[in-house]
């Protein structure tokens, strides 16, 4: 007992100080900047960045081979910190959130079969893919929810996972992990979403899921700025050109676009009003009224809160009544 | 001297370890995509194994059978593999950076490759007396590199082929080790 303490602790001192000599002796000097990097990083070691890990980026970053805003999880705070470091101006970057293409929960779509496999959507998609007849629904197995570094993903009741923006870091590592690429990155401003990724045509959407895109097309030809494209029978939003109007969403047949800026407060007309009446003209609810060089009223029971009005008005006359402030210029 | 050449001879070529025994497989599949990497890692191999043997020797002879501490055989090896891996570690890291980069997690992996522990505990089941011994990791050591360079010159050489797409990459690899595996096969039976 007492020789196999001493032997293998004096064996594991002989070799804990020729390991401290010989560190000493081919010490490698490396740039001091590295160490506080390491400490500014946000430390998840999340791979958002394409390098192992958050010390392969802080090496990466001072070879100049990595900009600072490739980091997903970092903020605002942690990105100038990061430039002062290393020196560099950063430019704006867009805040990218997860969004889920799929609205059939367990309550809307049509279910085809009974899954009983294992829990997980990767394995679910093998052997048929789970229990809804949609192709291109959302198993809801939570495959998402448990490489999700950040906890940002919970599954609802309906079997979606419900996507915390205020969590999410837009890591991508969801998105990839999704077997049925449902998840996509968004623009954290934006709130209209296609909840749907179906390719199918119309018919066959219509008979598996309720709220599915049948590529209508109606939200295209409502857009008022053409953000809305419709293409392999699905209709997706530009989110560089959507003004988040809603209208879209509105029209929606199938209740396949969510708003989820709804409710908007609606919209008042100041004294500044010079009676132009572009506003009227381009309100798509006739939510406003007025004759021709006379201050213009909003019917608030009409009014949407889509704002489109705001953007138009030459005289900068029109205002929200309060409320979330719109990414509208 | 004639046991000694034929040591070396067994273990380089009939009882390869990675080819015959499949101990360190995992380096051998993980760093025999370039023969520079191969190389490095053969000779930071070779050299891990060779002190390893020359400390484990003694340490079994002097320490664990006159103190009856045979059950800590596996700790004490453990420990001084991988303190020796530190340090070719730190040796390597101050020597050649680029190579450092190249061995990238296989280097401190060498502490968990069943190789090198594999070499040590044989080297005392076979009762090697230390001179052997030291052969014996010699000859391992440069068994394993001589796996590896083949593995990498073909691999290399895969790399140009037209192999079909669902074979690319690890696929081929796999295939590949089992063919040399099968060839070294050739020799088996040669030399105990």
């Amino acid at each position: 007992m007492i020789s196999a303490v001493v032997s293998l602790t004096s064996l594991g001192v002989v070799a804990a100080y020729g390991l401290s000599l010989a560190s000493k002796k081919f010490h490698v000097e490396v740039d001091p900047r590295l160490e506080v990097l390491e400490g500014v990083l946000p430390g998840a070691n999340c791979g958002a960045c394409g390098y192992p890990g958050c010390s392969g980026f802080a090496a990466a970053l001072l070879a100049g081979e990595a900009e600072p805003t490739s980091c997903a999880p970092a903020n605002d705070e942690t990105i100038s910190k990061v430039a002062e470091v290393l020196g560099l101006e950063v430019g704006e970057r867009v805040r990218l959130v997860a969004m889920r293409r799929c609205g059939g929960g367990l309550d809307k779509a049509v279910l085809q079969a009974q899954y009983e496999g294992i829990e997980d959507c990767r394995a679910a998609v093998l052997v048929g893919g789970g229990s809804k007849a949609c192709l291109y629904s959302c198993m809801g197995f939570g495959t998402c929810r448990s490489v999700c570094p950040f906890d940002a993903i919970t599954i609802s009741d309906e079997g979606l996972p419900v996507i915390d923006p205020e969590k999410c870091t837009g890591c991508n590592k969801c998105v990839v992990a999704c077997p049925r690429d449902i998840l996509i990155l968004q623009p954290f401003e934006h709130q209209v979403h296609v909840r749907c990724s179906s390719k199918d045509a119309g018919a066959r959407v219509k008979k598996v899921c309720p709220v599915g895109c049948t590529a209508c097309g109606i939200c295209e030809k409502a857009c008022p700025v053409n953000a809305i494209t419709v293409q392999d029978n699905l209709a997706s939003i530009d989110a560089d050109l959507c003004v988040e109007c809603g209208i879209c969403a509105a029209n929606c047949p199938q209740k396949t676009i969510t708003d989820d800026l709804l409710p908007r407060p609606p919209v008042f007309i100041t004294e500044e009003c010079n009676g132009c009446t572009i506003c009227a003209k381009v309100c798509p609810y006739d939510a406003i009224s007025g004759q021709a060089k006379e201050r213009h009223v909003v019917d608030e029971s009409r009014c949407t809160g889509c704002q489109l009005c705001v953007e138009r008005c030459p005289a900068h006359a029109i205002k929200s009544s309060g409320g979330k402030e719109l990414a509208v210029a | 001297m004639k046991t000694l050449i034929l040591i070396i001879i067994s273990t380089v070529f009939i009882n390869n370890f990675v080819l015959a025994r499949f101990l360190g497989v995992c380096p051998f599949m993980g760093v025999s995509k370039k023969i520079e990497t191969a190389i490095g890692m053969g000779m930071a191999v070779i050299f891990v194994m060779t002190v390893a043997s020359a400390v484990t020797w003694n340490i079994q002879r002097f320490v664990l059978i006159p103190f009856d501490l045979g059950y800590l055989q596996t700790i004490m090896f453990i420990l001084v593999i991988a303190s020796l891996v530190q340090l070719v570690e730190i040796f390597i890291r101050k020597a050649s950076p680029a190579l450092y980069q190249a061995l990238g997690i296989f280097l401190p992996l060498i502490t968990t490759n069943c190789a090198v522990l594999g070499m040590a505990i044989l080297s005392i089941q076979k009762d090697y007396n230390f001179i052997s011994a030291i052969t014996f990791a010699l000859g391992s050591g440069i068994g394993f590199t001589v796996a590896l360079l083949l593995m990498a010159g073909i691999r290399e050489r895969l790399e140009m082929a037209d192999v079909p797409k669902p074979f690319t990459g690890t696929a081929a690899a796999y295939v590949t080790a089992g063919l040399l595996s099968l060839a070294f096969m050739g020799f088996s039976g040669m030399v105990k």
